[in-house]
Parts: C-alpha cells; sequence; structure tokens
C-alpha cells in the first residue's frame, strides 16, 4: 500500500473513531473539550520542529521558530486551561466534604 | 528509529489521546483524560527530537522554551469570563503554525511529489484562513471590534471570489510545478482574506458556532499538513479535533436552527430579520422609553416578588448570555444558595448555545462553585418545567422564546427553545423588552399575571431578588 492511501485511510479512521467516543462527552463539558481539542490542534509543533531543523536560509529558520511557538503556546496554553476549567466542575458531595475539611 | 516502528508508536499515541477523550465523558476522569492527552503529546514531541536527532537544535529548543512560557503564562493570567475569545485565538494560533509548517515544507523541497504539494497547498490554506478567522472572532468577542454582523459592500461576491481564487491556486502548482512558491504566497493571501470575509458578518449569538468551526478546521489544517510532511501522528490527532470541532459545530447548528452555509456565505439573520433595529441585546446602549419607566420594579411588584420567591419550594434557573455580560454569576450563586437555605430544591437549566461557546454557562456556573449535578440538560429539564413552583430566566431571551414552537416564517421557527412558559410563575430579569439576538418579539414580555419583569442590569434584579428573599 503506498503511503498516501496509508495517510488518508489513518485520517478516515481518526475523524471516525474521535467523532464516535466525542459523541458521548456531555454538554455540561463542551468548553472544557473545546479546548482540550484546541491544544491537540497544536500537534503541528511535531512537523514545525523538523522543517525547522531542516531549513537552511536565515528567513526560513524564523519561520519555523514563530511556528513553533505558535504551536507551543496552541499546545500548552490549551492543556493548562483545560485543566483549570475541568478542576472547577464539583459535584455537591465533593463539596460538602471539601466545607467539612476547611 | 525505523518508519514502523514510529507509525507503531503513533498508533499508541493516538489510541492514548483516544482514552484520553473517552475519559472526558464522566465528569469525574475528565481531569484525568485531559492530563493523559497532555502526556501523549509531551511524549510525542520528545521522540519526534529523539528520532530526528535534534535534541540539541538551538532554533528547535529556542522556538518551544519561548512558546511553553508564553503559554503558561497566558492560561495562568486568562479569566474565565474570556475564555471564548482565548480559545478563539488558541485556535488561529493553531492554524498559523499548520500553514508556516506547510510554507516551509513547500520551500525546502521544489521536487515534491503531487501527493505531498497538494496537500501542503491545501494545509495553508486551511491554516491561513483559520488564523484570521479566529482573530477576527476573538477580537469580536473581546469587543475590540463590533459584535454585531459586519458586512462589507458586496460581501458575498468577495467571498465567493476569494474561495474561487484560492482553489485555483491550489491546483495549479499541480500542472506547473516551476511556480510553486508563487502560487503558494497568493493562496496565502486570498485564504488570509478569506477567513476575515468568513468572520467578519458572524454577530454575538452565532459566535458558538464559528468558533467550533474553527476549531474543526485548525485540526484538518494540522491532519492535512500532516500529510504533506509524512508524518502520521499529525494526520490521526488532526483528525480527530477535525472531528470534535465538525462535531460541536452540528449540535450548535441544530440547537440554533441555523445552516451551516448561511453563516459562512455571510447570509445573516438581518436577511430574514422581521424587526431592522434588533440589535444585540446586550448592545442596546439606551432602553427604549417605555423600559426605562418600567426599570424599577414597582412597589406591588416587591411584593409580589417576595410572594412568589419565598412561596416557591422547586425553582429552575434559566441563565443566558446577560449573565455573561452583567457578570452575575456570584450573585446568581448566592440566590442559590438562599433559597436553598430555605430547604427549596434549585436547579438549572441549560440551553446548548446559550453564552458565546459550547457549554459556555456551565463553566461560568462552575466557577462560583455551583454543583455540576444541579446544570440540566434541555431536553432532561423541559419536561420538568412544568412541576416547577418558579422559574427565573436570568439575561436568556430566544433560548426561551416560545414563538421558536409557534412563528413560522421567522427565524427561530423550529429551534428547539427552553420550556420557560410551562412554569406556574416566571421572573424574567432582562436588560429591556427588546427582542432577543434573533429580533423575533418575546411573547413572555407581554404583561400576565402569571409572571413578573425584572428589567435592567441583571446584578441589579439578582439584587432585588436576594432582598426580597430576607424580607
Amino acid at each position: 500500500m503506498s503511503r498516501e492511501v496509508i495517510l488518508l485511510l489513518v485520517f478516515a479512521a481518526a475523524t471516525l473513531l474521535g467523532y464516535r467516543l466525542i459523541k458521548a462527552v456531555p454538554s455540561l463539558l463542551h468548553t472544557p473539550l473545546m479546548s482540550g481539542m484546541n491544544a491537540l490542534s497544536g500537534v503541528t509543533v511535531l512537523g514545525m520542529v523538523t522543517a525547522t531543523a531542516l531549513a537552511v536560509g536565515f528567513g526560513s529558520k524564523v519561520l519555523g521558530i514563530i511556528g513553533i511557538v505558535c504551536a507551543t503556546i496552541n499546545v500548552v496554553a490549551g492543556f493548562l486551561v483545560t485543566d483549570r476549567m475541568l478542576g472547577m466542575f464539583k459535584g455537591s458531595r465533593e463539596e460538602h466534604e471539601r466545607e467539612d475539611e476547611a | 528509529m525505523s518508519g514502523t516502528l514510529y507509525y507503531l508508536v503513533s498508533a499508541l499515541l493516538s489510541l492514548l489521546v483516544l482514552l484520553g477523550i473517552y475519559w472526558m465523558s464522566r465528569v469525574s476522569m475528565a481531569v484525568k483524560g485531559n492530563r493523559l492527552s497532555a502526556l501523549a503529546m509531551l511524549a510525542a514531541i520528545v521522540i519526534v527530537l529523539v528520532k530526528e536527532n535534534i535534541l540539541t537544535e538551538a532554533s528547535v529548543l529556542l522556538g518551544l522554551a519561548l512558546g511553553t512560557a508564553l503559554g503558561i503564562v497566558m492560561a495562568r493570567k486568562v479569566k474565565m469570563i474570556t475564555m471564548p475569545q482565548m480559545v478563539g485565538l488558541l485556535n488561529g494560533l493553531g492554524g498559523l503554525a499548520s500553514a508556516l509548517a506547510a510554507l516551509l515544507t513547500l520551500q525546502s523541497n521544489p521536487a515534491l511529489p503531487s501527493f505531498e504539494r497538494f496537500t501542503a497547498m491545501l494545509a495553508l490554506a486551511v491554516g491561513a484562513l483559520t488564523f484570521t478567522g479566529s482573530l477576527v472572532a476573538a477580537g469580536k468577542l473581546h469587543r475590540l471590534l463590533p459584535q454585531k454582523p459586519i458586512a462589507l459592500p458586496s460581501h458575498r461576491l468577495l467571498t465567493g471570489l476569494s474561495a474561487l481564487l484560492t482553489a485555483l491556486l491550489l491546483v495549479l502548482p499541480l500542472m506547473q510545478s516551476g511556480q510553486t512558491m508563487l502560487y503558494a504566497v497568493l493562496a496565502l493571501v486570498f485564504s488570509l482574506a478569506l477567513g476575515v470575509l468568513i468572520a467578519l458578518p458572524v454577530g454575538g449569538a452565532d459566535m458558538p458556532i464559528t468558533i467550533s468551526l474553527l476549531n474543526s478546521t485548525s485540526g484538518v489544517a494540522a491532519a492535512i499538513a500532516g500529510m504533506a510532511i509524512g508524518d502520521v501522528l499529525l494526520v490521526s490527532v488532526g483528525g480527530i479535533v477535525g472531528a470534535s470541532g465538525l462535531l460541536l459545530t452540528q449540535i450548535m447548528c441544530r440547537s440554533m436552527n441555523r445552516k451551516l452555509s448561511d453563516i459562512l456565505f455571510a447570509r445573516s439573520l438581518g436577511d430574514r430579520r422581521p424587526a431592522p433595529a434588533a440589535a444585540e441585546k446586550a448592545e442596546v446602549a439606551a432602553p427604549a422609553p417605555e423600559a426605562q419607566i418600567e426599570q424599577q420594579p414597582q412597589a406591588a411588584d416587591k411584593s409580589l416578588l417576595t410572594d412568589w420567591l419565598q412561596e416557591a419550594r422547586d425553582i429552575i434557573i434559566i441563565p443566558g448570555y446577560g449573565m455573561a455580560v452583567s457578570q452575575a454569576q456570584e450573585l446568581v450563586k448566592a440566590l442559590h444558595d438562599a433559597l436553598e437555605t430555605g430547604g427549596r430544591q434549585v436547579r438549572f437549566a441549560i440551553h446548548p448555545v446559550a453564552g458565546r461557546m459550547p457549554g459556555h454557562m456551565n463553566v461560568l456556573l462552575a466557577e462560583v462553585d455551583i454543583p455540576y449535578d444541579k446544570l440540566f440538560e434541555m431536553d432532561d429539564i423541559n419536561p420538568l418545567m412544568a412541576q416547577a413552583d418558579l422559574v427565573v430566566v436570568i439575561g436568556a431571551n430566544d433560548v426561551v422564546n416560545p414563538a421558536a414552537n409557534t412563528a413560522e416564517g421567522t427565524p427561530i421557527y423550529g429551534m428547539p427553545v427552553l420550556d420557560a412558559q410551562a412554569a406556574r410563575r416566571l421572573i424574567i430579569c432582562n436588560f429591556d423588552l427588546q427582542p432577543g439576538y434573533a429580533g423575533v418579539p418575546n411573547p413572555l414580555y407581554e404583561p400576565s399575571p402569571h409572571i413578573l419583569m425584572l428589567l435592567g442590569d441583571a446584578k441589579d434584579s439578582l439584587r432585588d431578588m436576594l432582598a426580597a428573599l430576607d424580607a
């Protein structure tokens, strides 16, 4: 099988599997879901680091570094913000436990 | 590392990401799910650095360090209230990164095979329009740009033209490979313009759809860039993100009764809007004269307010974007606590598109420590509305408008709404009596013996209610 076909198949499989799993996420968590997915879209950083390392011209290097910075911000801020949001969701029981501790 | 081994590692990391998403379907596991995804991403970066033998490449490390530092600062500083624009901005950065990756690939390999050349061009275009579209959306959400739909002269023509030219430029390099860089730069220009043209006409309440869509395109851009570079992990993770954004877009469209094509091609509600002056309710600078007169609840209303609040045993609160605008979440929590202290049952009804992004209300209420098991989705709570003694609407309009069930031909006809009118008694806190974003008059605003209107800033109305409970 050629590489092109494999890549297209992987894309199709990932899309379908992702779609099925994400459908199960309750609307309660749609914002954190979105920012988590957002963080994942920074996966481009993987391509960016390779391209930048291979880049020869000064301009290309600079473009590459800008790209890495953007993608890394996307990944790091995305996951941290999601973590912050998810940490805020507490059930009634947890809240009472916390009050008991205090 | 051999190709086959990298495929296996990528498959494993993709599965970890999918497991992380699976954990996100339960609140108790969601934090772990997110951390698992983050860990998989960290592992992927390290593996690529080792695989390509670039662990000591200064430019790469500089980029990673700078991005990490900025990312940490941004995530720490952002307030929950500005989360929609934060998500928008991050989407844009992801899109830009994909576009740059594609550009570098095209530039450094003049003899790229057709498949790679086409996918690189496509990633460039999708990434670029995600970038500018997200910046405009974030600017609107942050009120740097007007929230109202903005239409340039012959807007639809310009959008169509940019889309057409971009598409043409994607195909041209397949025939004339010598000019690829020229075509790439032109495609970049037109797709940057296309992003702006798509996002400008989006009005405030349509934002959840646009943000979801841009979320999807940022993933798709990464996936296509992965095809150009030949990195299977980019393809799979990008595909997952694309699917997630698409699913959210579908849900938002269905909940708003809007077609995606209408939003993409600037067929704004304005075209179908019956009331021309129906601007965003939060933006109406001065309330209509008659609204001003009614701004303060009259003496009779005050005693009525006290009676209704104190008599109710089963209460449902419906928050909307007005609560976010007025930043009244803390007072909503205070009302929730005051009502509960009196032994009453308090629940929240959340419409899927209330706010400016999917799930916006849930995050705002979670931030002020309202337990998530008190937050109910529309389909679960609607059958319970009729049994409620009292429904309190705070800054929501279109999502409780019963005209959606009856007023054929209006933009909201057929849109699923929260069945607030079924409640025995209804208190509506709204800024004024103007129709909501959709411009359809709300029959609930007609004088009625079982509806009490509290006009003005949501914070003031909530203070009035708290005072009434104390009385």
